[in-house]
């Protein structure tokens, strides 16, 4: 069965100002897919992420998100096309001023006219479903960084996105914490059928939980390689993916 | 004493010798030395030496490092087969750049470029005060319509921060430029007789400007920097990207709150600074010139003139705005390291002070144009 395209990225350029980070890419994204954005430090992956998400306009192509341009969208459109998508960022972005409840009520209020009761409910469970039950009245500066990125997950998942942006999600985890957050992306992909799109270079996570990849080079601003991680490891498509995915050669994955 | 670094020129061979301990070497005159033989011309192989080498560091890998360089320049024969296999190790490690810069570094320019430059960036960061302008009205007009996403308890926080907390210090501050003002104007009224002036002076010098310029420096000292760096900090923690692409206006979340804080607090502010510069002049006037406390209250209360009042409470307001404007700018523009917080920080208590200067100097033209 043919999965339907749901990110369809087409001759997309990016960069600041005159300079160009990454020249034409074309790449599409599948619904329910768990897609990974790869590349080595440098390449432009985070800015690819913040282009995905409309934090940056691109300097040239389009995005077509369930075939609207995501990039021409008027401020109406494209807040209706973020409110189906959810972002866990890197830090975890929790406001530190508010509760964990608070920061997960927020998306809730903004979009939806749910009662008091029904967010507070909902809250509840969100939290519950990253494993975060009883941690409602907690400030982010009370908890860990694994559970902050639990948490920054629960706010991302509060509206049920249909799309859900991962940066890093492996940074500053240690390897159970970080192995915990991956089954956790994939019971969310699994059960909901919720299209990932996650931006790391931890090759553990890759190739635990990517179904599909794009490696993406900052050298010649280009993609070097797209497909299943596992394959691409198997048939590399060039000597740069190849050492990418075996830690330049030395180690297997 | 037997030289540690020796080298000497063999026809077109240069022969290094290393011999005992370099640590912390730095024999200038020697290196130097050995520098200016590798780019001797008739010198087209260079022989290391190190069966006599004993303990080594960076200083003579630096050496080692440099000669290398040379020779790759040079297109030299070098033989480093006999140095120790770890100093071989790090020098090859030092050449093994994966690596290389992108793209070409900004090459230094004329001054007619930089001015031009300079202008375009002027030019583009007046455009981008003006949008923060534009954005921070159209949330207050978002406000007004109730539909500004605004939380109570973040407005009810701020005016906590910049109402009854910044009391202790401006009362002070205000306390003392009062007492300061009488002091100064009492040594020079007394030599015409006139001292009892100095109600006068403090009253209208306080209610007039004094009064809201000092709360306002110590605003933007205080609440303006907070703002800076609050916001700021948010923008480093990736807080402002997530509120961005959950839809919530930047301008009625962060901004709006700390604006109308500011400028609800800021008249209150200015009210209190005046009643207590007028303290701090009493203060002199009873206890340095012995007029006593109700003829010294009553004279001032004299000298109160609603215009003067009021002006004085229109500066605060303004500088309320000021303060707010220039505190939640440069937290938005804040960059995304420890370091521009500081930069945003700094700026925004400069440029609120001298924005707050440049608005007295044209409140003052109009007072003077409307006879004020």
């Amino acid at each position: 069965m043919t999965k339907k395209v749901q990110i369809a990225v087409q001759n997309l350029t990016i960069g600041y100002g005159d300079f160009v980070l990454l020249k034409d890419l074309n790449y599409n994204i599948n619904r329910g897919d768990v897609f990974i954005i790869m590349g080595g430090s440098g390449c432009g992956k985070s800015s690819m992420l913040r282009v995905l998400t409309g934090l940056v306009v691109p300097q040239k192509g389009t995005i077509l998100i369930d075939g609207v341009d995501f990039t021409k969208a008027s401020p109406a459109k494209r807040n209706d096309i973020m409110r189906r998508a959810g972002i866990l960022y890197q830090s975890g972005a929790l406001f530190s001023s508010m509760t964990l409840a608070e920061n997960i009520a927020l998306p809730l209020e903004q979009y939806t006219d749910y009662s008091k009761r029904e967010i507070k409910e909902l809250v509840s469970l969100k939290l519950a479903l990253v494993g975060l039950a009883g941690f409602e009245d907690f400030y982010p500066s009370e908890i860990s960084g694994g559970m902050k990125k639990r948490a920054g997950l629960a706010r991302a998942l509060a509206l049920d996105p249909e799309i859900v942006y991962f940066d890093e999600p492996s940074a500053g985890l240690d390897p159970v914490s970080s192995r915990l957050l991956d089954d956790l992306i994939l019971d969310i992909n699994r059960n909901l059928g919720t299209t990932i799109v996650i931006v790391t270079h931890e090759l553990a996570s890759i190739f635990a939980i990517g179904s599909n990849s794009v490696f993406l080079d900052g050298e010649s601003k280009s993609i070097l390689g797209y497909g299943n991680p596992r394959e691409l490891l198997k048939n590399p498509p060039n000597e740069k993916v190849y050492h990418f995915l075996t830690r330049g050669g030395n180690e297997h994955a | 004493m037997e030289m540690k670094l020796k080298y000497a020129i063999e026809g077109t061979l240069l022969r290094v010798e290393l011999n005992g301990d370099y640590l912390e070497y730095d024999d200038d005159k020697i290196i130097c030395g050995l520098y200016e033989a590798a780019e001797n011309e008739q010198v087209r192989t260079l022989d290391i030496c190190a069966e006599k080498l004993e303990r080594w560091d960076s200083t003579l890998l630096v050496i080692l490092f440099n000669l290398k360089k040379t020779a790759r320049r040079r297109q030299l024969e070098i033989n480093t087969q006999s140095l120790p296999a770890g100093l071989r190790q790090m020098l090859g490690l030092a050449f093994s750049v994966d690596r290389k810069p992108v793209g070409e570094k900004p090459q230094q320019t004329n001054l007619l470029v930089r001015v031009g430059n300079w202008g375009i960036g002027l030019f583009a960061d007046v455009k981008k005060g003006c949008s923060f302008l534009h954005d921070a009205w159209r949330s207050f007009g978002r406000f007004l319509f109730g539909t500004a996403v605004m939380r109570r308890v973040d407005f009810l926080y701020a005016l906590e921060d910049c109402g009854y907390k910044a009391l202790p210090i401006v009362s002070l501050i205000s306390f003392m430029v009062g007492l300061i003002l009488a002091f100064v104007g009492a040594v020079q009224l007394k030599t015409f007789g006139a001292e009892i002036y100095v109600a006068s002076l403090v009253t209208i010098g306080m209610t007039r400007i004094m009064g809201a310029i000092m709360t306002g420096i110590i605003m933007a000292g205080r609440t303006g920097a907070s703002y800076a760096a609050t916001i700021g900090t948010m923008q480093v923690n990736e807080e402002i990207d997530a509120l961005k692409t959950m839809g919530v206006q930047v301008g009625d979340f962060l901004v709006l709150p700390r604006m109308m804080a500011l400028v609800l607090t800021m008249p209150l502010l200015t009210m209190w600074a005046d009643f207590m510069g007028m303290l701090g002049g009493g203060f002199v006037g009873v206890t340095m010139l012995e007029v006593p406390l109700r003829r010294y209250w009553e004279l001032s209360v004299e000298a109160i003139s609603l215009s003067n009042f009021m002006v004085g409470i229109f500066h605060g307001f303004v500088f309320g705005i000021v303060i707010a404007v220039c505190g939640c700018y440069y937290g938005i523009y804040c960059g995304r390291n420890a370091d521009s917080v500081g930069v945003a920080t700094t700026k925004a208590v400069v440029s609120a002070i001298v924005w707050m200067i440049i608005m007295t100097g044209l409140i003052t033209i109009v007072c003077e144009v409307l006879g004020i």
